[in-house]
């Protein structure tokens, strides 16, 4: 569960948080591509260092950090089957060009949950909405998401109060094989599903009562502007994702094995 | 009994909920613990059938720390009534939810039967066995899952909020319900903002505010201090409030019961004459 506490917006006042959502997810998309243009470890962990930055000017290390421990049971999970099956491979020998292979597929996964990790850290759910709508996204699309987004914490609230009824009932979770294991859910999703659809249909009729698609036109209290800063990432990104698409195409990239041994 | 020691505890989020509670509730004790949304009310019960286990300090149910064991044992004996009945409810018929507990906690299916009809016949519901406890109204949602709990016939009843969204006829049930609990020497404990149901109730009275219990003792003297109830942002009920309204007649002050009320007025009229 720590991943998703990881990816709580906490607001802070930071240059990071004062950007523009949309500018900050063109910045999420190209790490996410630099990051599939490479497999091998020097450029992956470049990409990981570089980002340490926007962490710490965000000043939102903790949640982060949170986020970070919350992925290393799938990245581990990762490192060993790919580790396995490279085993396999090289017939039960085990090669440091392999290893270094892995290690740098794992980091990749990693890359991509520290850039998500950043863009929902730093931006509300109310800006994310905002930046959609500006976009062109039709409002009702917007308005599901945000919704969607903001009712999750109630949500966990609601399953935990709902686990402590059941337990009360002398329900024990980790009791039993897998399956009884999974069927001792079963007390907790339904009242959680039942709950959560008659929520949805009360907000319906709180939102029907506030007239809400009365007119085609919407307008909006904020609105969201550009600023120097948002420029600035643009040109950076610009910049890191032309230089990765280079090196890429005309650079050969060494193994770290071989600086090392070299 | 139940031996709460110098008990702190804080949620993950950071918020201080119980900052040093000591209390003990004897068997067969009816308590009422009141006060203002967030004082530690819920978070205090929720310590005594062990959902919630205390930071520092120590609370024992019947001698036994509540650290040491699982909440389904001490569920056994401490029943915990949730404020919104659909927290619990899932099975597809009320007689299946009244099965649910019976169930986890191993009787037999010859008991369960029993446990069951004595369940629902106890709460009014017996034409309900085979109904879907979705199909019911509010009210009777509520008694289902009263009725789940009892079903097993714990010694001590804890009630959450137990008189939201309930009706005067409902309420005037659940407070013979709760009498009759207490000729079985039962424990009632019930944690409520419902000042003129506790008043009707008469039972030992506990304020808390902050995460502390700032005042302790028996209804008719907690209910009629309107300096300490005010510090608990509760308002006298309303025959306290006319007793306290009426310093110059020399009534007694500290009145809470209509019937009570009823005598003393008597009593004063005819003094005047009338």
């Amino acid at each position: 569960m720590s991943v998703f506490s990881g990816l709580k917006f906490r607001k802070v006042y930071s240059p990071i948080h004062n950007l523009d959502p949309r500018v900050k997810f063109i910045y999420v998309c190209a790490i996410f591509v630099i990051a599939i243009l490479y497999s091998e470890l020097i450029p992956l962990l470049l990409l990981f260092l570089i980002q340490v930055p926007f962490v710490l000017l965000a000043r939102v290390q903790h949640e982060w950090i949170r986020s970070m421990r919350g992925a290393v049971y799938l990245a581990a999970l990762i490192f060993f089957t790919n580790f396995l099956f490279k085993f396999l491979a090289a017939g039960y020998n085990v090669l440091p060009y392999d290893v270094e292979t892995t290690v740098g597929l794992t980091l990749r996964f990693v890359v991509l949950v520290e850039s998500f990790s950043i863009f929902f850290l730093t931006t509300s759910p109310d800006h994310l909405g905002l930046a959609l709508e500006q976009t062109r996204v039709p409002y009702e699309f917007v308005f599901a998401f945000t919704t969607a987004v903001r009712f999750v914490p109630v949500l966990a609230e609601e399953a935990q109060t709902i686990m402590d009824a059941q337990k009360a009932r002398g329900l024990e979770l980790e009791k039993g094989n897998f399956l009884k294991r999974i069927r001792n859910y079963i007390p907790i999703l339904i009242p959680l599903i039942v709950s959560a659809i008659r929520r949805s249909l009360e907000l319906a009729e709180a939102m029907e009562s506030r007239a809400w698609g009365a007119t085609k036109k919407r307008t909006n209290l904020y609105v969201l502007k550009m600023h120097k800063g948002d420029f600035a990432l643009i040109v950076i990104t610009i910049g890191i994702l032309a230089a990765a698409v280079y090196v890429r195409l005309y650079v050969h990239i060494p193994m770290l094995y071989d600086i090392l041994t070299s | 009994m139940i031996d709460v020691r110098d008990v702190f505890f804080s949620y993950p989020s950071g918020v201080q909920a119980l900052k040093g509670v000591s209390l003990t509730i004897k068997d067969g004790e009816f308590v009422a613990i009141m006060g203002q949304n967030g004082a530690g009310k819920t978070t205090l019960v929720k310590h005594f059938n062990g959902l919630l286990k205390p930071a520092r300090g120590q609370i024992l149910v019947d001698g036994v720390d509540t650290t040491k064991v699982s909440i389904a044992k001490l569920s056994r004996d401490v029943g915990f009534v949730f404020q919104n009945p659909d927290s619990q409810l899932f099975s597809e018929t009320v007689e299946d939810e009244i099965a649910f507990a019976l169930k986890n906690f191993g009787y037999k299916s010859n008991v369960i039967e029993k446990r069951i009809t004595w369940a629902l016949n106890l709460l009014n519901l017996t034409q309900y066995r085979k109904t879907s406890p979705f199909m019911l109204s509010g009210g009777e949602r509520k008694r289902v899952a009263l009725a789940s709990i009892l079903a097993w016939d714990p010694k001590t009843l804890i009630l959450d909020e137990p008189t939201i969204g309930q009706d005067y006829e409902q309420k005037e049930k659940l407070r013979q319900f709760v009498m009759q609990m207490r000729t079985q020497q039962k424990t009632v404990i019930i944690v409520t903002h419902d000042v003129e149901f506790v008043a009707e109730c008469n039972p030992r009275v506990m304020l808390m505010r902050e995460g502390k219990v700032i005042a302790d003792g028996e209804a008719t003297r907690i209910l009629s201090d309107p300096q300490t109830l005010k510090q608990a942002s509760i308002v006298p009920p309303q025959i306290a409030q006319i007793f306290l309204e009426l310093p110059d007649l020399k009534l007694p002050k500290d009145v809470i019961d209509v019937y009570q009320a009823e005598r003393i007025l008597r009593k004063a009229l005819e003094k005047q004459g009338r």
